[in-house]
């Protein structure tokens, strides 16, 4: 098939983008997104052009690299898939497309379709993690979780950070990834020390790093490529409420 | 080049509590004063780096990725081995230890696989403490399953994310200490060369991937958890930034490089379906328990399979080994796959694969339970190739996966050249010729958690105190070599794209160093890798500047290196002159087709000395003595 594409541009950091035309043609139905993209940028660099830049490294959906706009969704139209796993198949001869990056303030863009994402990175220093030295961990079978526990923590936690979630969301709030870590951590006995500490330094990393807040459009648990739930967002203000009864000093 | 592996005495199951007692301590007041330098931030990496940060050392950590989170260890589906015994099958710290050494085939060096063993217990109390949802049952009890072949059920397991657990705990870890302060993170960071001083490692040279700024570091010790060369075959399950370029630049400088030729292949993957194909994905192995593995009896077969009668179908797998059937070891399966698809019983579009069927399976136990077992590899399936699995038997074809050989390192973890420490894949030691599946999320926990921490500290303690910074001239002459290969690449303008030389060198490594390997074929390879190379150096087109966010770039000085690379692999499987784990010398099998070791000429690691680029590697050996773990020919008949 042939495909028309438009593709955002933009070689710095500072420089003002713009979005180029190009045609791609003999796309094969079983082609990844990102092959095809490959192959558009080895015409561009046999023909002396820059090739488009985008992130991207497993190409198996985990890693969170990739990510960006297509006709406005991020990752494309298909549910819970990345688009390192949409395929071409999902497309038709002649259909146009609009490749943009990430829009958000707090992810700068940084070359063509790569922003910076670093914030989520801080959002976890705040407090996404439990405290625990090496070495000093007790017989793991000491404590029993609950296997509903376990699950909520597991499905919580297979988030991978693309940031498809502020992308969609209006506000381009990162509440979601943000619930996400504080309920995969709160719903595990280990995680109970910190959990209400945690909660309060996350969100406040959270709004210095320049995120909008969450007004609940939901917008995010559509675009997630892993089917994190907006409930966490809900457990999360729970957790702040009571932070902020409990731990009135903070 | 001297090898001295400095295995500590006594008997194996007490070498590891001895040398942590006979280990020099740092005074912990002192520590913060010395620096240690971590590249790579999967698995070994990020452990190493928050552990040492923990224990007061001032830490710079580097990966290429935009966050440390997302190295190629987050891609790990299957699971993490321990002996903790839970299920109470039998398990025990002797039975991983014997497992790993002889899944290895005995080439590995007994006291480390003990040690790994023995550490596999911490692991799994650290990652639980860290919060690492693991499987659980529902008393609330740790689950467990069987993995790749084991008797036992050692493996715990994230659903299919396993790896992405273990690494978000080591992630979580070290960015914590990147908040206290004791870690600097560097993101976007390659590290492209090592900056020897007075003979030892004394900082790196990395380029930022944001602006190409070539930058010099200094520290008291380096640690290269830099992952897997797999991607020297171009197409692999590994991620598509994995390379060889941190321990190659190493090796360049002095490191001895143990077993390059030792490469696994994994027997269920996704097959190829273009010319424009990128990587290739695996489909967990736990695929094997209930599908069957079959190609047409007849060659050249274009029928759909479920046209194929059942006296049509060759199950060859579970013809050649009746008790081990479609659960055989991934060498095994791996090559009895390439030879159906050789002798032209290859089955889909392009000929290369075979049937990984469940309809027998379906039909015993109903397809809601497949559905729960697989449902998501299922998915992921039909997602990639638009068949329908329940319906149509999967494709599958074994892929390059993880690598066994890597960079030599001494009991405590330390390559040939002092203070150059080497973690993860990324070194030789633990899995021989052969790893086990489970068994490399278990051994970058082991080095990094629990290993290194102590070993640089012995390192360190015994060092004398100097001064050395980035002022050193050492470190202005290798800028200049970095910066002189840049603009080098950047100048030739030719005609080939970079991606293109790496899918030629791939395609060539495939057929001469892959699953079967001949002397003739090697001698191929060592004749054709060198004029590939100055084709490269000729030809090559690699637009853009230096200065800028470069992708092109960045692959042009991993292709370059895996160019170099590519070679000692083939030498090293050339001298290695015996069939032994994932290296499969045709000359050397047994009447069975299975592979035939020579233990008399080559219980031994083969460690390589670079010798300049184009020349003859020098070799060096490491004899390998077993005194736990009898000596013996695998059979899995
Ligand atoms: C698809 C797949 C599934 C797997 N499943 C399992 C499993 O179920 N169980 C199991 O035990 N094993 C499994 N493995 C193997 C296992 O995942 C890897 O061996 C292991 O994760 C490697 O960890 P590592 O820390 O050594 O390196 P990696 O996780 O590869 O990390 C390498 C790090 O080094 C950095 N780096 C590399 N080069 C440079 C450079 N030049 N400059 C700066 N930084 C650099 C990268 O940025 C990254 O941070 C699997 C492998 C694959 C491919
Ligand atoms: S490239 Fe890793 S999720 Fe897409």
């Amino acid at each position: 098939m042939k495909l028309k594409l438009h593709v955002w541009r933009q070689n710095g950091p500072g420089n003002e983008g713009r979005f180029e035309d190009y045609v791609a043609e003999n796309v094969s139905e079983h082609m990844s997104f990102l092959e095809m993209l490959d192959v558009v940028n080895e015409q561009l660099i046999a023909r002396g052009d820059e090739p488009i830049a985008f992130d991207h490294d497993c190409r198996e959906g985990i890693c969170g690299s990739c990510g960006f706009m297509i006709n406005g969704e991020p990752h494309g139209p298909l549910p819970s898939t990345t688009v390192c796993q949409l395929h071409m198949r999902n497309y038709r001869d002649g259909d146009e497309l609009w490749i943009e990056p990430w829009r958000a303030t707090a992810f700068p863009v940084i070359r063509d379709l790569i922003v910076d994402r670093s914030p989520l990175d801080r959002i976890v220093q705040a407090g996404g993690y439990i405290s625990v030295r090496t070495g000093s961990a007790p017989e793991a079978n000491n404590i029993a979780v609950p296997k509903a526990n376990a699950d909520l923590a597991m499905d919580a936690a297979e988030c991978i950070a693309c940031g498809a979630c502020v992308a969609a969301c209006p506000n381009a709030s990162a509440m979601l990834f943000t619930g996400a870590k504080v309920t995969h951590l709160g719903a595990l006995p280990q995680g109970q020390p910190e959990r209400y500490t945690r909660v309060v330094e996350m969100v406040t990393m959270h709004d210095d790093e320049g995120f909008g807040h969450c007004t609940n459009h939901g917008a995010c648990q559509t675009a997630c490529p892993k089917n994190i739930k907006v409930d966490y967002i809900g457990r999360l203000n729970a957790d702040l409420r009571k932070a902020k009864f409990r731990h009135p000093a903070g | 080049m001297e090898l001295n592996s400095r295995i500590p005495a006594g008997p194996v199951d007490e070498k590891w509590s001895r040398h942590r007692f006979e280990m020099k301590l740092v005074n912990p007041a002192n520590k913060r004063k010395h620096k240690v330098i971590v590249v790579g931030s999967g698995l070994a990496g990020a452990a190493a780096s928050a552990t040492m940060a923990e224990l007061g050392y001032d830490v710079d950590c580097f990966c290429f990725q935009d966050s440390p989170r997302r190295a190629h260890s987050i891609a790990a589906q299957g699971g993490i081995n321990a002996a903790k015994n839970y299920q109470a099958d039998g398990d025990s710290v002797q039975r991983l230890f014997y497992d790993t050494v002889k899944g290895g085939d005995f080439r590995a060096r007994e006291a480390n696989v003990h040690r790994l063993a023995e550490i596999s217990l911490n692991i799994i109390d650290q990652c639980v403490a860290q919060g690492v949802p693991f499987a659980r049952e529902y008393g609330g009890n740790l689950a467990n399953r069987s993995f790749g072949g084991a008797q036992v059920s050692r493996t715990f397991y994230a659903r299919g994310q396993t790896g992405q657990q273990l690494l978000l705990g080591a992630y979580q870890a070290l960015e914590k200490e990147v908040r206290s302060g004791k870690v600097r993170m560097h993101t976007r960071h390659e590290m492209l060369d090592l900056v020897l001083i007075d003979g030892r490692a004394r900082g790196i040279v990395t380029r930022d991937l944001m602006n190409g700024a070539i930058e010099s570091w200094a520290a008291d010790a380096v640690v290269l958890a830099t992952g897997g060369y797999s991607n020297v075959f171009f197409l692999s399950t590994n991620a598509k930034g994995c390379n060889v370029t941190a321990i190659w630049r190493a090796h360049r400088r002095g490191a001895g490089f143990a077993n390059p030729c030792f490469t696994q292949i994994h027997p269920t993957c996704i097959p190829p379906s273009g010319d424009y194909q990128s990587k290739l994905t695996l489909m967990s192995e736990s695929l094997r328990n209930d599908g069957r593995i079959w190609v047409p009896v007849k060659q050249g077969d274009t029928r759909p399979p479920k046209d194929i009668p059942e006296a049509e179908r060759d199950y060859y797998l579970e013809r050649h080994y009746p008790s081990f059937g479609n659960l055989a070891p991934r060498d095994i399966a791996s090559r009895r796959a390439k030879e159906a698809v050789d002798e032209g019983r290859g089955v889909g579009p392009s000929g290369v694969g075979v049937y990984l069927d469940f309809r027998d399976s379906i039909g015993r136990l109903g397809r809601d339970v497949i559905a729960e077992r697989y449902g998501n590899l299922f998915d992921m399936y039909a997602n990639i190739t638009g068949e329908n699995p329940y319906e149509v038997p999967m494709r599958i074809y074994p892929a390059p996966h993880y690598t066994m050989g890597g960079l030599w390192v001494d009991y405590n973890l330390m390559s040939t050249v002092p203070g150059l420490h080497v973690a993860g894949e990324a070194n030789f030691s633990d899995h021989g010729a052969n790893r086990l599946g489970a068994s490399a999320l278990m051994q970058g926990l082991a080095d990094g958690y629990f290993i290194l921490p102590l070993t640089i500290g012995d390192y360190i303690a015994r060092m004398k105190p100097d001064d050395v910074d980035t002022s050193h001239p050492a470190f202005a002459d290798v800028e200049r070599e970095v910066r002189e290969q840049a603009e080098r690449l950047l100048s030739i303008n030719g005609s080939r794209t970079v991606n293109d030389f790496h899918r030629e060198l791939g395609a060539l490594m495939w057929e001469y160093c892959g699953m079967a390997r001949s002397e003739e074929g090697l001698r191929t390879a060592l004749r054709k890798i060198p004029e590939l190379r100055e084709q490269f150096w000729r030809d090559v087109r690699v637009p853009g500047g230096a200065a800028t966010l470069n992708q092109s770039l960045e692959h042009a000085g991993r292709v370059a290196d895996f160019l170099e690379f590519a070679e000692l692999m083939c030498y090293d499987a050339l001298d290695r002159d015996e069939s032994c784990g994932g290296h499969f010398r045709v000359e050397h099998e047994t009447a069975e087709g299975e592979a035939r070791r020579d233990d008399e000429r080559f219980a031994h690691a083969s460690v390589w000395e670079f010798t300049g680029v184009g020349n003859t590697p020098k070799k060096h050996r490491e004899e390998l003595t077993f005194e736990s773990v009898q000596l013996a020919q695998r059979s899995y008949k």
